[in-house]
């Protein structure tokens, strides 16, 4: 055998053997990405459910009853609570047991009777904003539904919605993908910017440098470990969504496995990046974090990148989660093609390059 | 056996470690800065600019004129198609988020009046639920909007424009309801919990792995000393860092602050102990850096993000988890961040929020007390 592979296959299993060789680092490596799996799709979710809906009635008749009823029948709201009084509103609005107050004045029932009806007052907690304009939608779809006089409005223009990949908006849906992106992304990034660090730290490094090998040979080294991992980390997370939560896998097995490479490039370098700027492996984990915590951030993992600001939007082509994550829920989700994905393909192969030439020369210059 | 002189000693060198060490520092004063930039200007849940792709196969004029009625929404950046085939392309492909189809027949039911089946069909993209939602309520009041236009311009008596019911919102603390006045003080939980816990448990793991810490142990300096000479310097820092979240949420980014700053400091302080204890139980636990930081990251990092309720709504989580989310300090920090920055010194809040933080500032705590006696002997 080529004696270049020999010694490039003697390192990658030698990194292998720190990443997964004993059993505590296997277990954590192994056992989170289990956890996540059973918790976060379950917890990720923008919808507004086991709420109670606390009503202040000074009207009393048939159509606030009416009003009343059909909100009970939602599932935003499992309980309707009547208040006696403005005071009582403060205070549930104050302690959170109230999301939605709902103030339906003296004259409701009467003027809605006349066709004339007046509108129906909601307070909402300002903390809890997004969830708040969720409830109120619900609230409002109620009370469009809810014939005023006697006909129905003639305006009302059939509009049917209907939402593609995703025919329910189930959240887990969503956050199922984007988990797979999340966790190879921790693996990767921790596992190639450690290993310099920790080279170092012990005096290894120096062992390392003398030897045969030169740096991309290094790079390769550190690297495959990582992509290894996230493989086996995405696996996982792919058979328990899959038959875990039923989640249909929509496009190519063969496209997703292939994008990891180019994303575990990406991150490597940016894990390289780290550790030759550090000189102990808590910088580096720092280091780590430091990056860490945009990429997700800005990723569209949490909010999405279109609520950002255009110039933020802009730098997040910089960000390889990001784009990790249109590709694992384009292809998982929505069965797109790799041709789709063209541009996002191309900025990780462009991140991946940057790091990895600056840290080279980086090394190099205080090698030298 | 307890001199106060060693413990003031320790804490010495403990402060003198984290001086000299710039990293520590830095990190713990540039990450908040870093992370609320990030948090204030990108975190959102307010929909800016919806890309809606628009087919319109009708061609008449009150078709041209639901088109206009879109085009003029603020918050549309319309596109349009050629054939459902391209936008169907379009939305997988992630460049639209959504698509609006206007039926043939549109304008010719539209002028004989009232009818039955779908005129307009609206295609959200269901792999982003929350961005569907508002593609499907901003087309839906687009349409109401022509539709109301259109029987004005029919000339319909008023009867016929006779109202709906309708909603009057009052959003109270937060009355322009930008979801940033409530992640802003949210995400503070985030920040404190990087530098609580990950820091203490990547320093005192460094300790454990280089010998350092049995050497203290064994010159017969008590358990409790220890602990507390680890955690007073690191308590000052995530003070500091504490002080830089409050500056920038409410003076960049001029969230309202309605309680008062003592109330903050208190919450901030029962966090910032729950945090490095959780740090100081990891590193006690576990001794490597390498390990410490993996577990660090999933036993605080991961769940103050997910499970916090700082953007998803601990609510509407099915009950098992919502039991998990209860074991989470920074659950009770958030709610008592957003409490206070947004409705004021709410106590009947705050004390359920501060009983929370503080069993579990003792709880980790004490777990690390008696395992590091357990290690030694």
């Amino acid at each position: 055998m080529n004696p270049t592979l020999v010694r490039l296959l003697a390192l990658i299993k030698k990194e292998l053997q720190v990443v997964i060789g004993d059993k505590q680092s296997l277990r954590l490596l192994i056992a989170p990405v289990i956890l996540q799996l059973a918790i976060f799709p379950f917890a990720a979710t923008l919808e507004v459910k086991n709420n109670t809906i606390f009503v202040l009635d000074r009207d009393g008749g048939p159509v606030a009853t009416e009003l009343i009823e059909r909100l009970a029948h939602t599932r935003a709201f499992d309980q309707v609570r009547r208040l006696r009084g403005e005071a009582d509103a403060r205070e549930v609005i104050d302690r959170q047991d109230a999301l939605l107050v709902l103030h339906i004045g003296p004259h409701f029932s009467e003027r809605a009777l006349a066709g004339k009806p007046e509108p129906v007052q909601a307070i909402l907690d300002g903390r809890r904003s997004n969830s708040g304009q969720i409830a109120l939608s619900y609230v409002q779809s109620i009370l469009s539904g809810i014939p005023v006089g006697s006909a129905l409005d003639p305006s009302v223009v059939p509009v049917v919605v209907r939402h593609w990949y995703n025919p329910n908006l189930d959240y887990f849906r969503f956050i199922l993908p984007s988990l797979v992106a999340m966790i190879a992304t921790f693996s990767a990034l921790i596992v190639t910017a450690m290993s310099v660090a920790r080279e170092r730290e012990q005096g290894t490094l120096d062992q390392l440098l003398v030897s045969p090998l030169v740096p991309w040979m290094l790079f390769i080294g550190k690297a495959t470990p990582a992509l290894i991992v996230a493989i086996i980390q995405t696996t996982i997370i792919l058979v328990g969504s899959v038959f875990g939560y039923g989640v249909e896998f929509r496009g190519s097995l063969l496209s997703l496995y292939l994008c990891l490479v180019p994303y575990v490039f990406a991150l490597a370098g940016v894990g390289l990046f780290i550790s030759t700027v550090c000189s102990t492996q808590q910088q580096a984990f720092l280091g780590v974090f430091l990056c860490l915590m945009p990429f997700i951030l800005l990723s569209g993992f949490v909010t999405p990148v279109d609520n950002m600001p255009e110039l933020l939007q802009k730098l997040t082509w910089a960000n390889p989660v990001r784009h990790f994550i249109a590709i694992a829920k384009g292809i998982y989700l929505k069965g797109s093609l790799l041709s789709d994905f063209r541009d996002n393909l191309i900025a990780l192969g462009c991140i991946g390059t940057v790091t990895i030439s600056v840290s080279l020369a980086l090394f190099q210059r205080r090698l030298s | 056996m307890n001199d106060p002189r060693r413990l003031f000693a320790l804490i010495e060198k403990e402060t003198l470690q984290i001086v000299r060490d710039p990293s520590t520092l830095l990190i713990s004063l540039l990450f908040p800065v870093v992370l609320m930039l990030v948090f204030g200007a990108g975190i959102s849940l307010d929909s800016s600019v919806v890309r809606l792709g628009v087919l319109n196969q009708d061609g008449s004029p009150a078709s041209v004129r639901l088109v206009d009625t879109f085009r003029n929404t603020p918050g549309f950046r319309l596109y349009d198609g050629r054939s459902v085939e391209e936008l169907g392309d379009r939305l997988r492909a992630g460049r639209i988020q959504g698509f609006v189809v206007i039926r043939s027949d549109l304008g010719r039911r539209a002028a004989t009046g009232p009818t039955s089946g779908p005129m307009i069909q609206v295609i959200t993209d269901g792999a982003e639920p929350n961005g569907a939602n508002f593609v499907a309520a901003y087309a839906q009041g687009a349409t109401a909007v022509w539709a109301a236009q259109e029987q004005a311009r029919r000339g319909a008596s008023p009867a016929a424009l006779r109202g709906s019911f309708s909603l009057e919102t009052r959003a109270w603390f937060n009355p322009s309801t930008k979801s940033r006045n409530s992640l802003l003080p949210g995400s503070v939980t985030i920040i404190m919990t990087v530098v609580g816990a990950l820091l203490t448990a990547l320093v005192v793991a460094r300790e454990w792995e280089r010998g350092t810490m049995e050497a203290l142990l064994a010159a017969g300096i008590s358990r409790v000393e220890l602990v507390v000479s680890k955690l007073v310097p690191y308590f000052v820092l995530g003070l500091l860092a504490f002080t830089i979240c409050i500056a920038m949420t409410h003076l960049l980014f001029e969230v309202p602050l309605r309680g008062s700053l003592l109330t903050l400091y208190f919450v901030g302080a029962a966090f910032l102990c729950s945090a490095l204890g959780t740090g100081l139980l990891i590193s006690t636990l576990l001794r490597t850096q390498y390990n410490a930081a993996q577990v660090a990251l999933n036993v605080a990092f991961l769940p103050g993000l997910m499970l916090s309720g700082f953007v998803f709504e601990i609510r509407s989580m099915p009950l098992p988890i919502q039991a998990v989310s209860a074991i989470i300090p920074a659950r009770y920090f958030v709610t008592a961040m957003q409490t206070v920055a947004q409705a004021g010194d709410v106590w009947s809040v705050l004390s359920r929020s501060l009983f929370g933080l503080t069993l579990a500032a003792v709880g980790f705590l004490g777990l690390t007390l008696l395992n590091t006696k357990r290690r030694l002997e």
